[in-house]
């Protein structure tokens, strides 16, 4: 009698246990890896923010995709790799991961090794591999909107534009201020290929990391008087830079950032002294926009805000938000090849980014018209489209600059596949065949 | 009662010169070997292999070496994450240069380059030592860091300055699966820890402690303190550049120098003082509570938190546990400030005389 009872109980502790599991088998899981501590919080803290709001909102509004809610779940990583490695791996385990974005070029790295054995997509918006914009080379990353190579490109023309024609750089001196990591190395390449084109100098001063110590480079600059100077830096290492830049008396009109280093959090403690400085802007901002006030409507004012509310539309913020976005976007294409309601695998999302086609009509519906231009994504692009703008620091205020610019294909291509096929060779990895 | 030692009579010097001479320590550390290789790929998912076992596995042996040189020679060292990281760059530079290189060989070969350096970096030893001799070492460190950044050649001019290995086999044997990198890495670490276990009970390891406890009275019964300090550097920094190369290739698998910082060093230094200095097994216990502590503070945070009503952020729980783990650090220090392996001696120690403790 007992043991019957005992065997009874048992069963219905597994049934509810297998009703429980297959009632969050309809979930779609979306890890988030971020840092809140550490030299890089500052700008990680409203990235993910943004990146987790958004989420929020799509369940909250729209009651998830299709009726698929979104599941997520936050590791903190503090820029460093094993932790990186190790978030991922508890993470990955979930049913129904849609992708990873590891926040960090460095963390990026290592998961290229590991996302095509686990297929699971990595979307790095805005950095990680630029040579990742090739899909027949990478299948599983997606750099989009641009790298740090288009990143570059884009700096060059708005100098040489500003000098009156690409062809006045000629006998001028460029300076490269980076972090001394892959992550301000990478735009060296696409530079150094630029140089040979224009005839300008090209020097480069390297920051060891995290960047609180930049009295050598600055004395550096000093000597050797750059016309212009380009600051590929992170986290403390670009307000510091501003501050050195004010004290060593560079004008900042001379000074351009690399979309990383053009958010509030850069610029904020210099504030005046910044005046005049401008960076890449890869989105655009402000509460103003429809999103921005949707996130202000059904996240923040049910107190469900994942950060104060004044960071609500923030540079970096908006950008968290448009990685969930285009997350989200590609699982509901996802959805529309492969069943509507359902959670998708890592390889359907995988699908799903591939054929993005964000329209500006679909842009103003979603409410991110004013912040991004139109993407569309192939099988062979991953990046979906370069455009990027600059915008200023007036003191107080960002301003966006008009002038949209797109990385010359001319310059990148042919570098894209140069370092892809080395790196396809070095790894002995076969290009994929099945794109058209 | 269940620890005797009474009856166990040894005969001859083969007996007593055993490395376990207690017959439950030698049955203890069979079955426990055999546990890992066997009953744990039964039961370990690919989250505990990638996360725990396999980086606590590669932080055991680095610890082991830190531990030869910190704990049986007394040089103390902050200059381990150079080690490591020549380790790493070392073999990954074998690999990719030369065609058909065996991983083993590569290993071995990159652990030889870590030698050289840390024979290098070991010279000040001979004139300094305690404080002067650890911020000696950390200019190891600094100079690993530069180079590794800056020599394109070290990095097979990658133009980010990231590298990675994929493809690793053992003789044929791909090691891709977590098991397999898994059973890799014990295996390496189960070989590396039987070698230095006799090597520190043999004369060189009497050496180097003669030298530890105290060098003048070393040097006047005759032991040459440059050949003494220099081989505690040469073996030490070849065992963490074997680990430094495992971390890189398997547990990694691509890398750049930042994976090899200052904190790496600081990491494996907390780790022998808290395991235990100068015992083999408190290397283990050392990586075990720095490797494994602050994820099962992570994952079990929540849960207390959780079950309180409460809801913890992810910089919370980050916090906490610096916060936890820092006070525990200290706890540890001042209640055994020999370090777990202590612990575990006197746990021993208990179970001889129980049930009658005098």
């Amino acid at each position: 009698m007992k043991f019957t009872r005992l065997a009874l109980a048992a069963t219905l502790v597994a049934a509810s246990a297998g009703f429980a599991g297959s009632a969050f088998a309809q979930e779609q899981f979306i890890p988030l890896l971020s840092y809140r501590t550490g030299a890089y919080a500052p700008n990680g803290i409203p990235w993910a923010n943004g990146k987790q709001d958004y989420l929020k909102l799509v369940n909250e509004r729209d009651g998830g995709i299709n009726g698929v809610k979104l599941a997520f779940e936050e590791c903190e990583t503090g820029y460093a790799t094993d932790r990186g490695v190790e978030c991922y791996e508890r993470l990955k385990s979930k049913p129904f991961v849609a992708a990873i974005d590891p926040q960090a070029t460095g963390i990026t790295f290592a998961l290229t090794e590991k996302a095509p054995v686990d297929k699971i997509p990595l979307i790095t918006l805005g950095y990680g591999l630029s040579i990742a914009k090739d899909g027949n080379a990478f299948q599983w990353n997606f750099p989009f909107m641009g790298s740090y190579w288009t990143g570059a490109d884009i700096l060059i023309q708005h100098i040489g534009k500003k000098a009156g024609g690409l062809d006045k750089l000629k006998g001028k001196k460029i300076a490269l201020i980076y972090h001394d990591s892959p992550f301000g190395k990478e735009p060296i390449p696409v530079l150094q290929e630029r140089a040979k084109m224009h005839g300008f100098e090209l020097q480069l001063l390297p920051v060891t990391a995290p960047g609180v110590e930049q009295k050598a480079t600055w004395l550096q600059l000093r000597q050797s008087r750059p016309d212009y100077a380009l600051l590929w830096g992170w986290g403390v290492m670009n307000s510091t830079a501003l501050k050195e830049a004010q004290a060593t008396g560079f004008p900042r009109d001379k000074l351009y950032g690399v979309w990383w280093a053009g958010a509030e959090p850069d610029v904020r403690d210099v504030g005046e002294g910044a005046k005049g400085y401008q960076a890449l802007a890869l989105n655009g901002f402000g509460q103003n926009t429809k999103v921005a006030q949707d996130v202000l409507k059904y996240v923040h004012e049910k107190k469900a805000g994942s950060g104060p509310r004044d960071e609500v539309g923030s540079v970096l913020y908006t950008r968290g938000m448009i990685i969930s976005m285009l997350t989200v976007e590609a699982i509901r294409t996802a959805q529309e090849k492969f069943g509507k309601g359902k959670p998708m695998t890592g390889e359907q999302v995988r699908w799903g980014y591939e054929n993005l086609n964000l329209t500006e009509a679909r842009l103003k519906e979603l409410g991110f018209d004013q912040v991004m231009r139109p993407l569309k994504t192939s099988c062979s692009d991953h990046m979906g489209s370069t455009w990027a703008r600059i915008h200023s620091w007036d003191g107080k205020n960002w301003n966006m600059g008009s002038d949209w610019y797109q990385s010359d294909d001319k310059v990148i291509e042919p570098l894209i596949k140069e370092h892809a096929d080395k790196y396809l060779a070095d790894k002995k990895i076969a290009r994929r065949t099945d794109c058209k | 009662m269940f620890y005797r030692e009474n009856g166990q009579f040894k005969t001859s010097y083969k007996a007593d010169q055993q490395v376990f001479p207690i017959l439950q320590d030698k049955i203890g550390v069979w079955l426990l070997i055999a546990a890992a290789f066997i009953v744990v790929p039964m039961f370990a998912g690919d989250y505990f292999y990638q996360a725990i076992l396999i980086p606590l596995t590669i932080m055991c042996l680095a610890a082991l070496g830190v531990n030869i040189l910190v704990g049986y020679c007394g040089q103390i060292s902050l200059g381990s994450g150079a080690f490591m990281a020549v380790g790493a760059y070392g073999a990954f530079n074998f690999m990719v240069r030369i065609p058909g290189m065996p991983l083993v060989l590569a290993l071995i070969l990159g652990g030889l380059c870590a030698t050289f350096f840390g024979i290098l970096f070991g010279l000040p030893s001979l004139r300094v030592k305690g404080l002067y001799l650890a911020v000696a070492t950390l200019a190891a460190q600094f100079f690993s860091d530069w180079m590794f950044l800056r020599i394109k050649w070290f990095t097979n001019d990658s133009p980010s300055g990231s590298v990675s290995v994929s493809h690793l086999n053992f003789f044929g044997i791909p090691i891709e699966s977590a098991m397999s990198e898994y059973l890799f890495c014990l295996a390496v670490l189960v070989v590396i820890a039987i070698l230095a276990k006799n090597l520190v009970r043999g004369a060189i390891g009497r050496e180097w402690m003669a030298i530890r406890d105290m060098d003048v009275a070393a040097s006047v019964i005759g032991i040459r303190p440059m050949y003494a300090k220099l081989s505690a550097f040469a073996v030490s920094s070849f065992i963490i550049g074997v680990a430094g190369a495992l971390w890189a290739f398997v547990h990694l698998g691509a890398w750049e120098p930042a994976a090899f910082s200052v904190d790496v060093s600081f990491k494996l230094l907390f780790m022998v003082i808290i395991g235990g200095m100068g015992s083999i097994m408190g290397s283990f216990f050392g990586a075990a509570f720095i490797v494994v502590l602050p994820i099962v503070l992570s994952l079990v945070l929540p849960a207390i938190a959780g079950a309180f009503g409460f809801q913890i952020s992810t910089a919370g729980i980050s916090h906490a546990e610096f916060i936890i783990f820092g006070a525990l650090i200290v706890w540890f220090l001042i209640v055994e400030p020999h370090g777990l392996a202590k612990l575990w001696s006197i746990g021993k120690q208990k179970m001889r005389v129980w049930p009658f403790p005098h």
